[in-house]
């Protein structure tokens, strides 16, 4: 996450075309990440500006103080998810996770 | 005799509107939210009443319109793959949710489908409120699994080739499909093409067809 005031030149931890893997977690509260995608390897397509607040944190009551994360747009292949489906289709999933539910694959 | 004329009359056509159902556990939730929040200060009604307006404002229309724009005008085109919210916006649509919009673009390899698995996310501020089988379940959980039988289901048969991207709204991102234009209509008006595009097509479960059969 970054500070409230970014650093000149600061960059997102994230870049397009980066594999992340999607935290398996079950916190309580609100939270905007399907469970049919935790714990799964994706690649960042996209980085949604600008950087927000963490609003699952607050949009549960508790603070999420000054620091500021963003949501990342990321694909997974349908026949990575489910299986039996045909690779050759070329399917794929997208989705927008937010910065604190991902780490490097 | 109290009731001697002799015309045909239908007494159930004046049957009173009532509704006697005891209101649901979200139902009382959503009333005690709402008179909590107006009894604090933090909201009026008459905020509540406007937002609900504003709402049912909102139609297919403008998607259709936004569409029809893309495919008439490249450097619009350009503008809305780059940044949906800011080129909806110079349309004099506003986007009045906070959320942002990516335009998907379909193109000869690449179909889009759009669905919200945990909710009902939807480009509301351009295609206004969702239809019912989009909210409910079945839509949602087999977009995202089974897309191509959906679309079959919705008589669209992918030729072959073609890929789909399904993407899951689950946050402050929106999507609206743009679809691909069909042919056949060169030299059209932006009007003529605009009233070919239909919510559904802005979904991706079906593409822009010039004939409408069940119209």
């Amino acid at each position: 996450m970054s500070s409230p005031l970014p650093a000149l030149h600061e960059q997102p931890p994230f870049a397009v075309g980066d594999r992340v893997r999607i935290a398996t977690r079950a916190p309580i509260g609100h939270y905007r990440v399907p469970i049919y995608v935790r714990g799964r390897e994706a690649r960042v397509t996209r980085i949604i500006e600008p950087a927000l607040i963490d609003n699952e944190e607050e949009g549960y009551g508790r603070n999420a103080g000054g620091l500021r994360g963003r949501y990342y747009r990321v694909a997974i292949p349908l026949a990575r998810l489910w299986n039996g489906y045909p690779a050759a289709k070329g399917d794929e999933l997208q989705i927008e996770i937010f910065e604190t539910w991902l780490e490097r694959a | 005799m109290p009731h001697d004329h002799d015309h045909p009359h239908d007494h159930d056509d004046h049957a009173p509107i009532v509704e006697d159902a005891t209101p649901g556990y979200y139902e009382v939730m959503e009333t005690a939210l709402r008179e909590l929040l107006i009894a604090k200060g933090l909201i009026t009604a008459a905020e509540i009443r406007r937002q609900i307006e504003v709402l049912d404002s909102r139609t297919p229309a403008l998607g259709a319109k936004v569409v029809a724009r893309a495919w008439t005008d490249p450097d619009y085109r350009a503008r809305l793959l780059a940044d949906g919210r800011a080129a909806v916006e110079e349309l004099g649509i506003s986007v009045y949710d906070d959320t942002q919009l990516i335009v998907l673009e379909n193109t000869e390899t690449m179909h889009n489908l759009i669905v919200c698995t945990l909710c009902s996310c939807y480009p509301r501020p351009v295609l206004g409120l969702p239809p019912d089988w989009y909210k409910l379940k079945p839509y949602r959980a087999r977009a995202v699994s089974e897309p191509r039988k959906v679309l079959e289901e919705f008589g669209t048969v992918l030729p072959e080739g073609m890929e789909i991207r399904v993407s899951d709204s689950t946050s402050l991102v929106r999507y609206l499909v743009l679809p691909r234009r069909p042919e056949g209509t060169a030299g059209w008006s932006e009007e003529a093409l605009a009233a070919l595009v239909t919510r559904d097509a802005m979904i991706g479960v079906v593409p822009v067809t010039l004939s409408q059969e069940a119209a």
